[in-house]
């Protein structure tokens, strides 16, 4: 473990990408703001810029219209950034996968690094997840995306 | 010789990396206290050069389409320079009161407008529609705040018997008693506070960067090293402007042991005051803020120099 990635794991800024979700995960993260979990305590804050952010945060079944607009954000995240989809609709569609609105799964659209299963993830689970990615971050190591 | 003393001074101490290492250390006390104030653990206290260290080390710098280069990328670093010159002449003149010139105050006060217009431009050029939104409340911001501001800057000048040298403020107020210990120097020194929380961009005069209603405006094209840039020049204003505070109101920086013990908790106390009014308030709006500033504010610096002209 170099020191890159030592500084790319403590210092986490998550961006939150909505596509078509129930506002369920969203209420999700905001709960790990609170005291309770506190994940500002391992560095990793909210950006409201899609620019300053190291994590792309996507939650939702990933509908049509919303494909090109999340190409694009991913497009606009300096690299190296990271990709978590979030939630069962993030992770698989959910149970909109047979709707005529959702063509694609999240992972065919951008390359997705970590899964986040729930409906909603529990704020332990999200916490779970994080603990993944920072392990993901340290063994690729050098390879950067 | 002068020379290589003065870019000495200037660089490294007093100046930017001295300067820098310490506004992130303050930067580190804002968030730890927010945190405990919201009944939250907080990061521990390297967080804020790590987030510095990843911004400028390993972060792409993306520039958008259709940008003048010269001026985006220009801007951060004449933000961060005004700020180093601030904090450099600042505590220079608090180590060795008599190396200042007549005037300086006046040049501080001024260079301390600079990273407010250099995010402004830097806002204006990057052609995204958020960010030009944030600038004008800037601009809107900047309007208010700086009238209140020069007016209580009066109440030191006065009470030091006419003085526009930083140095000669200091030596009147290490003869006799501090500025605040009178009632046009409270008044006076509440007003600063006031105009002080705008000029760093805190919650309740954050506008120009609301987080959750303009995608923090200003700054919203900026990543990587400009934006690392930009959050020195910040930092270095978070650590410079309650010095400069308890330059002109409690007598500067004492070099002996009891009075650099006093200095510390004065230090404490400015800044603490600032984080409490930050998380204890809502975000109001830029036509509040500017009815708040030149309405009560105002009258109030005119109140307190008024008083000092009577000599109280």
């Amino acid at each position: 473990m170099g020191l890159k990635e030592r500084i790319l794991t403590k210092s986490i800024y998550a961006f939150h990408v909505s596509s078509g979700s129930c506002n369920n995960c969203d209420i999700e993260f905001l709960d790990c703001l609170t005291p309770r979990y506190d994940i500002e305590r391992f560095g990793i804050v909210f950006a409201a810029s899609i620019k300053h952010a190291d994590v792309m945060i996507c939650t939702g079944s990933t509908n049509r219209m919303c494909v090109p607009r999340i190409k694009m954000l991913y497009e606009l995240m300096p690299k190296p950034g990271f990709v978590v989809a979030w939630g069962a609709c993030g992770a698989s569609r959910g149970i909109f996968k047979d709707s005529y609105n959702t063509g694609a799964p999240l992972d065919e659209v951008i390359p997705v690094d970590i899964y986040i299963p729930g409906c909603p993830p529990k704020p332990e689970a999200i916490i779970g997840g994080f603990v993944k990615l920072i392990q993901k971050i340290n063994e690729t190591g050098k390879k950067t995306k | 010789m002068k020379t290589l003393e003065y870019i000495f001074q200037f660089l490294v101490f007093p100046g930017f990396l001295f300067s820098v290492i310490m506004g992130l250390a303050t930067g580190w006390v804002d968030r730890k206290v927010t945190a405990r104030l919201q009944w939250r653990a907080g990061p521990p206290w390297y967080q804020n050069f790590v987030d510095i260290l990843k911004l400028l080390l390993y972060k792409e710098t993306l520039i958008p389409q259709g940008v003048s280069r010269a001026v985006f990328l220009g801007m951060p670093i004449i933000a961060a320079s005004a700020a180093t010159l601030v904090s450099t002449m600042v505590l220079v003149i608090n180590g060795a009161p008599q190396t200042g010139f007549i005037g300086d105050l006046i040049v501080i006060v001024y260079l301390m407008m600079i990273p407010a217009v250099a995010i402004m431009m830097g806002a204006f050029a990057s052609a995204n529609p958020l960010a030009s939104l944030g600038a004008s409340r800037e601009m809107k911001l900047m309007l208010s705040y700086e009238l209140p501001f020069i007016l209580c800057l009066v109440v030191p000048i006065m009470k030091s018997g006419y003085a526009i040298r930083l140095g000669d403020i200091i030596a009147s107020q290490s003869q006799g008693a501090w500025i605040i210990a009178s009632p046009s120097g409270v008044i006076s020194f509440c007003v600063m506070l006031m105009c002080v929380q705008a000029k760093l961009g805190f919650v309740p005069f954050d506008m120009p960067e609301a987080e959750t209603e303009i995608m923090s405006g200003t700054c919203i094209e900026y990543s990587g090293k400009a934006l690392a840039i930009f959050k020195i020049s910040k930092a270095i204003l978070l650590f410079i402007i309650p010095i400069f505070m308890i330059t002109l109101y409690f007598g500067g920086i004492r070099l002996d042991f009891e009075g650099f013990v006093k200095n510390i908790l004065q230090y404490v106390m400015i800044l603490v005051l600032m984080i409490v009014i930050k998380d204890t308030n809502p975000r109001v709006r830029i036509d509040q803020a500017m009815r708040f500033f030149w309405g009560p504010v105002t009258v109030a610096a005119v109140f307190s120099a008024a008083l000092a002209f009577l000599g109280r």
